[in-house]
């Protein structure tokens, strides 16, 4: 056994209201610079629909993931480390930037500085990949709320699984909604397809990362990851992913995705797992044991020997007692939390409740009451539709767990109205789902009404720095940052005082082709356009010189 | 010897190696974050697909192909069988077919980057420079090849060039084995030097990080939090970043990039 901890998340879908403000805060946070305009470290997306990028759950197109060999091992399933070396040179599961979407702005200068016309002046959207005119016709949400899904919904690699009656019957049935992040999974595709070993899972917490100055851009780590949750920054030929706001993470506080959400359904917290038998779990012959294997590998925190082994791995006590208190333990512990996509043999640590509220709401459209046990029971079973899709999403087809998910959560509720309303305790609904009526309201605790410090438990890291300092540079709201309303260092990645919401045409065009240094002093000749000197190329002749920031390009000052 | 004959074969190629050399210290020590293929496969593949790996293919074997004609002395080769009629037949066979899929698959890339939007955009003026040379060495030793081994005489180059380019890599160059080569040759070998001369500063430095140890690592890597610290930059109010491991947060790549020009940061 060797222990080691591994900081996750769990999202409960029945909360979430499809607002994406995490979504909008994380790109702020994280992405808000050329290069990135497409990519959505956290994105929301409507079930069923296509996701984002489209289809990425198709992966005989994708290629991402694991698969089993027969004589039992996991291999990449777009080849091992030779096929991927052999298909370097043009990587034929690459998906482009239209399977994402392509990125443009609007020319608001028109607005504000256009010749007096007969018409008002209209903003035209501009590619941000090529300065052209363009046609808005995707991107990272289009199919929200079901919008358009007659359409696009054949193109739902889950729904095509399923039968025909069913995809006709879906808009009646439900939908919900399903944020993603990366899912820092335990067998990690992405760092397996890295050829150059830039990617790597951090022994301390398990994030997984790019090195940005050792990734060379041979972009197999974003084929290779069949969750598509490592992009391709097109200006800098880097790769960039979710880093879970490890900067936040190690002082203590929450990814920006989870302070920020609205419905306050994200729970974060460490699990200890043995990494020993990561490899075996992921290699079970049934993609619907992954499950299971799963879980048995993931570690009771309470343990002697697991907090022996977590000693001797070096953990530290204030994590093993943050494992403890872990609300992802709990959770799992209860098994209403289900994986995404287990069989795709990552391994993946971001879980989620699956939704009650599409069987509620049936049930209570048909005049029924939606909180009483034995139709809402009944009804888990009846609704085939929603349960099977979200057995495709959560367990690999199996409907079983994801019906013992649904059925405590209905039991929940059930006994929860029986105390809040009539006052009694029903243990017999508790014990239908095999749980006592304590353990009920406990689960109710933390689903329903946790705090902060119960939803988040998050230790801080053990270097010798963090103490001492307070989380400022990384986080939003350092003067002048974006979370102020500023000009920030992550708006932009050249020139300084670029308004960060205001995403100018010009600006965005003179700052595609201007030339910057990537590191302090430094200069990268890369994206010099021989124009005057590189700036950093030599020190400043004066201390008292004042720099001119980038180039002033077109930029029209209003004032 | 003319000061001219000096300049060209002796100055002209330590002058490109050591750029070469100095060059690649420098970029890799300053600039690793702008180390790298720059891919532009996401902006378009329909040309790439054929492209790059023609070109790739190519290129490899030429560079194969020079390994053998120019480093290797040609006693050696007669030593384990490789006589003149053997090796000539190989050289313009196999050379010509890389030559042919090489130059075909530069056409296309030059092609593509002039032609797809996105990526015209994304090419930078030392993109540009960098494929001047890279054809202009390409076209000229193939020009040469066609010119005098397929079609002339037969030009003996491994009695000339070669033991010109290892007389230069011992420090002992000899000027007068340059005397007489044909001026295809010449040009072909003095883009070269300047395409060398260049190399560290354009994109062509991913040639130095080919991931062969990707045969030989396991398939998962684990590194600690504390492996690749180094200081965080300052915040405009002097606060440190919390993180000891920047070079793993893009955006703060890109915070250093500002920082660095807007003059917070001293
Ligand atoms: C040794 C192994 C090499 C590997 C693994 C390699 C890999 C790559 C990759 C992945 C790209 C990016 C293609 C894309 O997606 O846009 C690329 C581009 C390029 N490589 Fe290489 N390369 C190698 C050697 C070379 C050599 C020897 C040369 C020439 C001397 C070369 C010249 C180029 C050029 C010019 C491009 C830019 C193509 C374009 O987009 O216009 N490469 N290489
Ligand atoms: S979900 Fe995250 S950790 Fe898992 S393979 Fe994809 S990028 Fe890697
Ligand atoms: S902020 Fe919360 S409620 Fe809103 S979309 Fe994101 S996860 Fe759902």
């Amino acid at each position: 056994m060797r222990v080691m901890a591994q900081m996750s998340m769990i999202m409960n879908l029945d909360k979430c209201i499809g607002c994406h403000t995490c979504s909008v805060t994380c790109k702020q946070a994280w992405t808000n610079r050329t290069g990135v305009e497409y990519v959505w470290f956290n994105n929301v997306e409507t079930r069923p629909g296509v996701g984002y990028p489209r289809g990425y759950e198709d992966q005989e197109k994708w290629g991402g993931g694991w698969v089993r060999t027969k004589r039992g091992r996991l291999k990449l399933r777009s080849g091992g480390r030779l096929a991927k070396l052999s298909r370097i040179f043009s990587n034929p599961k690459l998906p482009g930037i239209h399977d994402y979407y392509e990125p443009w702005t609007y020319d608001y200068d028109m607005l504000i500085n256009a010749p007096r016309t007969a018409h008002t002046p209209v903003a035209r959207p501009k590619s941000l990949l090529t300065g052209e005119d363009m046609k808005i016709s995707w991107s990272a949400n289009w199919d929200d709320n079901l919008g358009g899904s007659l359409e696009t919904m054949q193109d739902d690699p889950i729904l095509t699984k399923m039968s025909e009656e069913v995809q006709a019957e879906f808009e009646k049935a439900f939908m919900f909604y399903l944020p993603r992040i990366c899912e820092h999974c335990l067998n990690p595709s992405c760092v397996a397809s890295c050829p150059s070993g830039a990617m790597y899972k951090r022994e301390e917490d398990g994030i997984v990362l790019v090195d940005q100055d050792q990734c060379r851009g041979w972009r197999m780590c974003v084929s290779g990851c069949p969750y598509k949750k490592v992009y391709f920054n097109h200006r800098t030929g880097k790769a960039e992913k979710c880093t879970f706001c490890y900067p936040r993470i190690e002082v203590g506080l929450p990814t920006v995705c989870s302070e920020t959400c609205v419905g306050r359904l994200r729970y974060l917290g460490l699990v200890l797992y043995d990494a020993d038998r990561v490899s075996e779990a992921a290699s079970v012959e049934d993609d619907k044991a992954l499950l299971q294997a799963q879980r048995d590998i993931i570690l009771d925190p309470h343990d002697p020997a697991v907090i022996e082994g977590a000693r001797a791995g070096g953990i530290p006590e204030d994590w093993i007692e943050a494992a403890q208190r872990s609300p992802i333990w709990k959770l799992m512990q209860y098994e209403v939390a289900l994986p995404l996509h287990p069989e795709y043999r990552t391994m993946p640590m971001v879980w989620y409740i699956p939704p009650l509220s599409p069987v509620v709401d049936v049930v209570t459209g048909s005049g029924n009451d939606g909180e009483d046990a034995r139709t809402l029971f009944a009804a888990i079973d009846k609704l085939r539709i929603p349960i099977g899709y979200l057995a495709e999403l959560f367990t690999a087809g199996d409907v079983a767990p994801v019906d013992a998910s649904l059925r405590r959560l209905a039991a929940m509720r059930s006994y929860m109205r029986g105390v809040s309303i009539d006052d009694v305790r029903d243990e017999r609904i508790a014990n239908a789902v095999g749980m006592t009526g304590t353990e009920i309201e406990e689960m109710y605790r933390l689903l329903a009404i946790a705090k902060y410090e119960e939803r988040y438990v998050i230790p801080s890291a053990h270097t010798e720095q963090a103490h001492a300092l307070e989380e400022m540079a990384c986080s939003l709201d350092f003067e002048g940052g974006p979370g102020m309303g500023g000009a920030g260092p992550f708006g932009s990645s050249s020139g300084p005082s670029v308004p960060v919401a205001v995403e100018n045409f010009h600006i965005l065009a003179d700052r595609q082709t201007a030339d910057r240094p990537s590191t302090p002093g430094r200069v990268n000749l890369l994206n010099w356009d021989g124009n005057g000197d590189a700036d950093g190329l030599f020190p400043p002749t004066g201390m008292t010189e004042v720099r001119t920031p980038g180039k002033p390009g077109k930029r029209k000052e209003d004032g | 010897m003319t000061a001219l004959q000096i300049i060209l074969w002796v100055a002209v190629p330590y002058a490109a190696i050591s750029v070469f050399i100095v060059g690649h210290i420098w970029r890799y020590r300053y600039d690793k974050f702008g180390w790298t293929t720059r891919s532009s496969q996401t902006y378009e593949n329909r040309l790439l697909r054929w492209g790059s790996p023609m070109f790739h293919l190519g290129i490899l074997m030429v560079i194969a192909g020079h390994a053998v004609g120019l480093l290797i002395p040609r006693e050696w080769l007669y030593a384990v069988g490789v006589n003149e009629e053997i090796y000539h037949f190989g050289a313009t066979t196999l050379g010509s077919f890389a030559a042919a899929l090489t130059l075909a698959g530069l056409a296309i890339l030059i092609y593509r980057r002039r032609t797809v939007g996105p990526v015209f955009l994304a090419t930078t003026v030392m993109d540009k420079v960098m494929y001047v040379f890279l054809a202009a060495a390409l076209g000229f030793g193939t020009a040469a090849t066609v010119v005098y081994q397929v079609f002339g005489g037969g030009f003996h180059y491994r009695e000339t060039i070669s033991p010109w380019i290892r007389s230069i890599l011992i420090f002992q160059p000899d000027v007068t084995l340059m005397e007489g080569v044909p001026l295809l040759f010449q040009l072909h070998v003095l883009s070269a030097w300047a395409l060398f001369a260049l190399w560290p500063f354009t994109r062509l430095v991913h040639v130095f990080s080919a991931p062969i140890g990707y045969l030989f690592r396991p398939y998962i890597v684990y590194r600690s939090r504390d492996a690749n610290r180094e200081p965080a930059p300052r915040a405009a109010d002097g606060t440190r970043c919390s993180s000891p491991t920047r070079s793993d947060c893009a955006a703060c790549r890109a915070q250093l990039r500002v920082t660095n020009r807007t003059g917070t940061v001293r």
